[in-house]
């Protein structure tokens, strides 16, 4: 019971600050929106210095002029996707964490559902090839039946 | 026809295998630039001499020139200046640079202990002409064409070493550059 409660609060703690990002500055948003949109595009928009890290959760120099220009064009009220098509055209699609749909990237979203589909052809070719043996096997007659029966019997002999 | 058939998988995992070849000699650090081909942005900015004067970069409209990104406090531009002064005393290249959040007192010793190969430096204390360039790190280099289009982005620093990357190395920008000057 003791170890239990002190387990117990130290999993919750780890779990529960997994999802949290660290924040470094406090902006203000004049409305709800605004601010969620700010922290979608920070944390959908990669920092280019750490490559590894989204810009919310960076504190590199650039990561956090990123933020501040972000923060700036979020409270002049543009949208979403005028603030990614900003950052696209500095930085090139490298700077979103989820590639646009093009013809470049056709491969990288349309890839696993290839793969995918690959291994159901192929499973099913297999499934196919099993089926079509165990049909083709041929009743024993039971002549051979006796004939096994007695070379079995015989082995000790 | 059934024999070919075992060939299948391993030609998927040759086609497997020469992309990840081709990716493992790819720099990850490397981020192609989308500015690439497109007019080099506007600025105008504080010079770093004269903080008086401005400079903008159409002023060396009908120019070959580079702008190359340096700061005091990065490290590889020492390695490169010596490059970027031969390009410009030696090659006659118009070299601008930008200073990149650095403080001008310490640019300008940096430029005194080092040497200024710059028509003149401007100064981006707050990195904003830097993220118009899509900076992303120090040094980088744009080779500006004299319409006016960024037509190359050298990303790290110049070289002169057959080991390090040939599309950083100063016979190749010099080369690209003169190609520019008679275009």
């Amino acid at each position: 019971m003791y170890r239990l409660a002190y387990q117990l609060p130290l999993l919750l703690l780890v779990l529960l600050s997994a999802p949290l990002y660290a924040v470094f500055e406090t902006y203000t948003f004049e409305t709800p929106e605004q601010e969620r949109i700010y922290k979608k595009l920070t944390e959908e928009l990669r920092c280019l210095v750490c490559q590894n890290q989204n810009i919310a959760g960076s504190n590199a120099e650039l990561a956090q002029d990123l933020r501040k220009k972000a923060y700036e064009q979020v409270k002049q009220g543009k949208s979403e996707n005028e603030v990614k098509t900003w950052m696209v055209d500095r930085y090139g699609d490298f700077v979103l964490y989820s590639p646009p749909v093009k013809g470049t990237t056709m491969f990288l979203w349309a890839g696993p559902l290839i793969f995918l589909l690959i291994a159901f052809v192929v499973l099913w070719r297999i499934g196919r090839a099993r089926r079509k043996q165990t049909s083709e096997t041929q009743p024993v007659d039971e002549h051979s039946l006796e004939q096994a029966r007695h070379m079995l019997e015989n082995k000790e002999s | 026809m059934k024999s070919l058939r075992y060939l299948i998988p391993l030609l998927i995992f040759a086609a497997l295998l020469a992309l990840m070849l081709k990716g493992l000699g790819q720099d990850p650090k490397e981020v192609p630039s989308p500015l690439v081909g497109k007019p080099a942005p506007a600025f105008t900015a504080q010079q770093l001499h004269v903080p008086e004067k401005q400079f903008s970069a159409s002023d060396l409209k009908g120019n070959v020139w580079m702008l190359n990104v340096w700061a005091s406090w990065c490290f590889s531009c020492r390695a490169e200046h010596e490059l970027v002064t031969r390009m410009a005393r030696e090659h006659g290249i118009t070299v601008v640079g930008l200073n990149y959040k650095d403080e001008p007192a310490d640019a300008k010793a940096w430029l005194r202990q080092f040497g200024n190969p710059y028509v003149t430096s401007v100064m981006d204390q707050a990195g904003d002409i830097g993220i118009e360039y899509g900076v992303y790190g120090v040094p980088e280099s744009f080779i500006i064409d004299k319409s006016g289009v960024i037509r190359r982005k050298v990303i790290g620093p110049i070289n002169d070493s057959p080991d390090e990357k040939p599309q950083n190395s100063v016979e190749q920008l010099l080369a690209f550059m003169s190609k520019l000057e008679t275009e």
